[in-house]
């Protein structure tokens, strides 16, 4: 497995949008690769002819009757939000300066 | 110290039922070990004594009106932080929810409300269930109450180390790699990881959807028995939900109690033993094995060689699920939003809130899923992992045309020195060995306390795993195991400072 750098962690974190300092950086991206060097292992150890699980307990097309029912008030919904306004969420601008 | 508290779940419901005690009385008796006890433990995150006692009388009235009652109504409940309860923090154990109070209550909060059950509180976790130690918890580690410099296991430290230490005769756990099994282990408790999909997943803060499970922390089977019934059964709310109903459980224990065990075909696992387990776990889990001959199973080794890979796949499988699943905790619905200065973008306070609000090992398994789940890695570590899970239920299935129940000790360890392994992230991961595989699978496991370690004085657990959908097998064969050790220990094992000497 390759070895990830400072700059692909930084990356992978920008990705799930976490902004990581340099410390943290410095101390994170060691250990992922131990964690990485860990799990290296499975490579190549099921062939093409293993079909892959995603389900312990495979179960299809799960639905329940399109109906009305009980759910949240607005009040309700927006009882944990930072920021609200008119029965909405209130978020900071989601455009960039560019766009 | 009342000995009210000392008494098994079962004890305190036949007290109840015969007039002996009142649930006030039992949930004061509670509140008051956890006001004398928790300063040290810190296995509550959150104590709600006011409502708790406002349930209890409620019982109480419904008990002298004659109402039809839940075998458990009246008595008290602790439930891990990850669960959804209406009014009450939930946390998860993370800065990210601190404050968050649930408009909702999940449906195991619902069933236990529905049967009466009086709920002292929330307990503490590793974050968002991601640890073995409760080290990770954002609000402080949880001390083991055997000895106050050990961990109590993870991730659910919080819920064992409660039920140890007599400050709740139940609570509820989750289980996604053996956060339920190893903590009994490390506390000398019972803890049960039901079948997958048996106990409804509405309403628990999902670390990986395809692996967690709720289920009992307990101090004994017959109790865990009684708590799974209560808490599973088919929910419309969950997907995930089994439709097939895991019954017999409570007769299942009780049957078991009673010591005969001929016939039942016992498979120790052969990769679950060697160097990774410690001489004093292995000589405990030795013991239990004699035992179970004495009972009259038939003990046979068995192999299951895509075991060895296990550890591999889930910290794969896992870390792609938890990615996904905590992209929710953006800053902008609820939970912490920290706005930096400036005009920032949503996306700038989502990167600043999530950073401050994750611990290490969120970021560590975040930063990993996303990688294993990236395009070109894809393939050689995600769907890798998949198959392995395959090779994995296979062996399951092949072992148990052979055997009834697989066995194996719980976790290679007695508990360790709180921060040993804080910030070793695999030396942490390698604590969940024998635990993993069930999960991966889908299949039920317990753990049981084996004895107390000859080298430290440390209580060690053995676990047993059945086929999906035969939960029933765990209590039978743990009831039998459990009613044995007592006899020959002359009474149950717990930690010293927290018994009463009359009890």
């Amino acid at each position: 497995m390759p070895e990830l750098s400072r700059d692909e962690v930084r990356h992978l974190a920008d990705l799930a949008r976490i902004d990581l300092s340099d410390a943290e950086l410095d101390h994170l991206a060691p250990q992922l690769n131990v964690i990485l060097e860990s799990v290296a292992s499975i490579q190549g150890v099921a062939g093409d002819d293993v079909v892959p699980t995603s389900h312990p307990i495979p179960m299809t097309n799960v639905f329940r009757e399109d109906v009305v029912r009980p759910s949240l008030t607005p009040e309700q919904a927006l009882s944990g939000a930072p920021e609200a306004e008119d029965d909405k969420f209130s978020v900071p601008r989601i455009l960039g300066d560019e766009q | 110290m009342s000995a009210w508290i000392e008494r098994t779940a079962a004890e305190q419901a036949a007290a109840l039922a015969s007039g002996e005690v009142t649930s006030v009385e039992l949930v004061q008796a509670h509140l008051d070990q956890i006001a004398a006890t928790n300063g040290d433990l810190n296995a509550f995150l959150h104590v709600d004594a006011s409502g708790a006692l406002e349930q209890a009388a409620a019982s109480d009235a419904r008990r002298a009106a004659g109402e039809p009652l839940h075998e458990l109504d009246g008595v008290p409940i602790a439930i891990k932080d990850v669960l959804a309860t209406e009014g009450l923090p939930t946390t998860a154990g993370s800065k990210i929810l601190e404050g968050w109070i649930p408009p909702y209550d999940g449906t195991v909060t619902a069933r236990i409300k529905a049967a009466g059950l009086p709920i002292l509180g929330k307990t503490n976790m590793d974050e968002f269930a991601m640890g073995s130690s409760n080290e990770n918890s954002a609000y402080g580690a949880v001390r083991n109450p055997w000895n106050l410099d050990r961990i109590p296991g993870g991730s659910g430290g919080g819920s064992a180390a409660a039920v140890a230490a007599f400050q709740a005769p139940l609570a509820i756990g989750s289980d996604t790699g053996g956060s339920i099994r190893q903590p009994g282990a490390m506390t000398g408790t019972v803890g049960v990881k039901p079948t997958y999909g048996s106990v409804s997943r509405y309403g628990v803060i999902a670390l990986a959807n395809s692996l967690d499970q709720l289920g009992p922390c307990t101090r004994t089977v017959l109790d865990a028995a009684l708590l799974q019934e209560l808490i599973g059964g088919h929910d419309p709310m969950d997907s995930t939900s089994v439709p097939n109903p895991v019954e017999g459980l409570v007769a299942a224990a009780r049957e078991g109690a009673a010591g005969d065990l001929s016939g039942l075909r016992v498979g120790v696992v052969k990769e679950l033993q060697g160097d990774a387990w410690s001489a004093d776990v292995v000589e405990r889990f030795d013991e239990s094995v004699s035992v179970l001959k004495d009972l009259g199973a038939d003990v046979v080794e068995v192999s299951l060689p895509s075991f060895v890979h296990a550890m591999a796949a889930y910290y794969l499988i896992l870390p792609a699920e938890c990615s996904s699943n905590l992209a929710k905790f953006d800053a902008m619905r609820y939970g912490l939003r920290v706005t930096p200065e400036g005009s920032p973008s949503a996306e700038d306070v989502m990167r600043v809130s999530r950073d401050a609000g994750f611990g290490d090992e969120v970021k560590r398994r975040i930063i990993i899923g996303t990688y294993a789940l990236s395009s070109g890695y894809y393939d050689a570590y995600y769907g890798q992992a998949q198959k392995i899970r395959t090779l994995i239920i296979d062996d399951f299935k092949r072992a148990f045309e052979s055997v009834d129940v697989l066995v194996s000790p719980t976790a290679p360890s007695t508990a360790w020195p709180i921060g040993e392994k804080a910030d070793d992230p695999l030396a942490m991961y390698l604590q969940d060995l024998a635990t993993i595989p069930a999960n991966l699978a889908g299949v039920p496991g317990i753990s049981i306390p084996s004895g107390v370690s000859s080298a430290d004085g440390l209580p060690t657990g053995i676990q047993f795993l059945a086929p999906v959908l035969e939960d029933a097998r765990l209590y039978r064969v743990g009831a039998a195991l459990e009613a044995a050790l007592l006899d020959k220990w002359g009474g149950p094992i717990g930690p010293s400072s927290y018994t009463s000497k009359e009890a």
